[in-house]
């Protein structure tokens, strides 16, 4: 099976409170913390480095990115997959989902054919779950998001899917896009062994001339969407900080919310 | 490429032939954007022997009911809803188009939106037409509110969650049309395809219609502690929510998260403890009446949107808290 798994590199989550927004230019300010693999992608990259264990081929790990989203992919590739390319470019900065779709299909097959693309059903900082989806439109695959099973049979998929209250059961046909949810599996860690090895394989890095495609397709020219204001939220609370040892604090709290009629 | 297009939809997703509150939550945002364009609103049901129920959707806001019957889409199903929603999209050109960001919503509008390479937004938590008439959709982002427009493309997309916006009282004098449209499935490949599907029965009182709400995050450490939020949530008769770090650990359940990717609360009381105040998660209870706040980091964003904060470590006043509202119930 030839697996293609897309990585994004997100701030890392434990840092996440030292992320902000700048109004100035409605960009994220994320200075000073270290990128990794999007949470969900590390799901992605287990299934492929799984399937291709059980089933053999190839896996290759693709994301884009500024040039810091190389260390994300030496990472896939200390886990183990067998190439990581890396899409980088100043034109494909600010990139919204559908442009970023569009490069990552671009690349996709400058790379070649594949059995089955995995990625991360949301990142961790955008969070919309579209890329999968428009991913697959402009590869033309059918794909399954948010799965929380895959088996191959057949040529054929079978996949759970999570629904509200519950899960579904699909049938999917192969070559085919599965974005993955957390209960998929658990993601290995990393291995001295596989640091080690992937010390001698390098991230390839490729351009938008690499992959013949015009700049206004990618990058803020092929984003439909454009961020305008930014703001921060108000309130209208008064934020009464209450103070004392435990038991006062809970004598004036109690007094308060009875008040109010809450409780 | 905005030219010739008009109207506001909805889609209004069914489940077993019965509409989902969140479609007709939009049905009551999208009134309102459409007569702020002086423009028409129409809702779009795909399903099988909804027909007859189409025409309540015009009680709850909608101009015109466009309906496509067919037995092939009883149950969601991507290819299928895909084509049928991309084709009259592309036939009926309207100017703004909203989703509800249920598993379904989130799989359709990026589908529709990849093949039409229109925009998309995700989540939005607040939806307005400016003065050139185009839709601005906010999204929480990082500690702030962004507005995202889309100006060259159309229809302009977004997703919302369920809750976000207030069910309309429905107006059964209101007069309306339901259109059934034909779409041509036979040579549609179904490439993932329904097997089968298993619900389950939700657990305890859903979270949004809860009075009081007892929320924990980050803070919380370990499965001890989260023990703790469930112990005074039962003493309060409160639902237990949480940010997503709890999720993550696996101490709450992923339909117990408040905020922009989760459920918007509108509760009398709200407590939230060891949660830092992401704005992602606040936009979640911003209707709360009171809001209380224990963390130990008195720089926790979440002080500055509470009614009443507390800094200190919540393992040593959880209890103190639990133990009095005990009191309180056994003599009140």
């Amino acid at each position: 099976m030839q697996i293609l798994v897309l990585v994004k590199a997100v701030p890392d989550p434990e840092r996440a409170n030292e992320i902000t927004l700048d109004p100035e230019t409605g960009t994220v300010k994320r200075e000073g913390i270290p990128l990794v693999i999007n949470p969900l992608d590390r799901n992605a990259v287990e299934e492929a480095l799984r399937l291709k264990e059980e089933k053999g081929g190839t896996v290759a790990a693709l994301s884009m990115g500024p040039p810091a989203a190389e260390g994300p992919l030496r990472e896939a590739l200390a886990l183990g997959v067998d190439r990581a390319v890396l899409l980088s470019d100043r034109a494909m900065a600010g990139a919204d989902t559908l442009a970023t779709a569009r490069v990552l299909a671009a690349g996709a097959r400058y790379l070649g054919d594949f059995d089955l693309i995995l990625c991360g059903a949301e990142s961790f900082d955008g969070g919309t779950a579209q890329v999968g989806p428009e991913l697959a439109q402009f590869l033309g695959l059918p794909h399954a998001s948010y799965v929380t099973s895959a088996r191959e049979k057949g040529g054929l998929l079978e996949v759970e899917a999570k629904v509200e209250d519950g899960r579904k059961k699909l049938q999917v046909r192969l070559p085919a896009l599965l974005t993955v949810s957390r209960e998929l599996n658990r993601p290995r860690g990393l291995s001295f062994s596989g640091i080690v090895r992937a010390r001698g394989k390098k991230v390839e890095v490729l351009s938008l001339a690499d992959l013949g495609m015009d700049p206004s397709r990618a990058g803020v020219a092929g984003s439909p969407t454009i961020i305008g204001d930014i703001s921060t939220p108000t309130t209208t609370r008064s934020g009464e900080i209450i103070k004392g040892d435990p038991e006062e604090v809970v004598d004036v709290l109690v007094k308060k919310l009875t008040e109010a009629g809450v409780v | 490429m905005t030219e010739g297009y008009r109207g506001v939809w909805v889609f209004v997703e069914q489940k077993k032939g019965e509409f989902l509150p969140v479609g007709l939550q939009l049905l009551g945002k999208g009134r309102e954007i459409a007569d702020r364009l002086g423009e028409k609103l129409s809702a779009l049901v795909l399903g099988r022997d909804v027909k007859d129920k189409a025409k309540a959707l015009i009680g709850y806001g909608a101009d015109e009911v466009l309906v496509v019957d067919q037995p092939k889409l009883e149950d969601y199903q991507t290819d299928l809803y895909a084509h049928v929603v991309t084709e009259l999209v592309q036939k009926e050109r309207p100017s703004v188009f909203l989703l509800g960001a249920t598993y379904n919503g989130r799989d359709l509008a990026p589908t529709v939106a990849g093949r039409l390479e229109t925009g998309l937004s995700s989540d939005c938590t607040r939806l307005e037409i400016d003065e050139e008439g185009r839709l601005v959709q906010v999204v929480p982002a990082f500690r702030g509110m962004a507005s995202i427009l889309c100006p060259d493309r159309r229809p302009q997309m977004a997703t919302i969650r369920p809750g976000v916006f207030r069910l309309p009282a429905p107006d059964e004098s209101r007069t309306g049309t339901v259109r059934e449209v034909q779409v041509d499935l036979e040579t549609v490949e179904n490439r993932a395809e329904l097997v089968e599907l298993y619900l389950q029965e939700p657990e305890g009182k859903p979270l949004e219609e809860a009075e009081t709400v007892v929320a924990g995050g980050a803070g919380i450490g370990d499965l001890e502690g989260w023990k703790l939020i469930e112990d005074l949530a039962q003493v309060l008769g409160a639902a237990v929510g949480a940010t997503r770090p709890p999720l993550d650990e696996g101490w709450a359940r992923e339909d117990q998260m408040i905020g922009q990717s989760g459920k918007t609360v509108r509760p009398d009381l709200y407590i939230g403890i060891g949660i830092s105040g992401e704005t992602q998660h606040v936009v979640g209870i911003e209707d709360a009446k009171v809001v209380v706040a224990i963390n130990n980091d008195p720089g926790a964003p979440i002080f500055k949107v509470a009614d009443y904060g507390i800094v200190a470590d919540y393992r040593k006043v959880v209890p103190v808290l639990i133990e009095r509202f005990k009191k309180l119930k056994n003599t009140g």
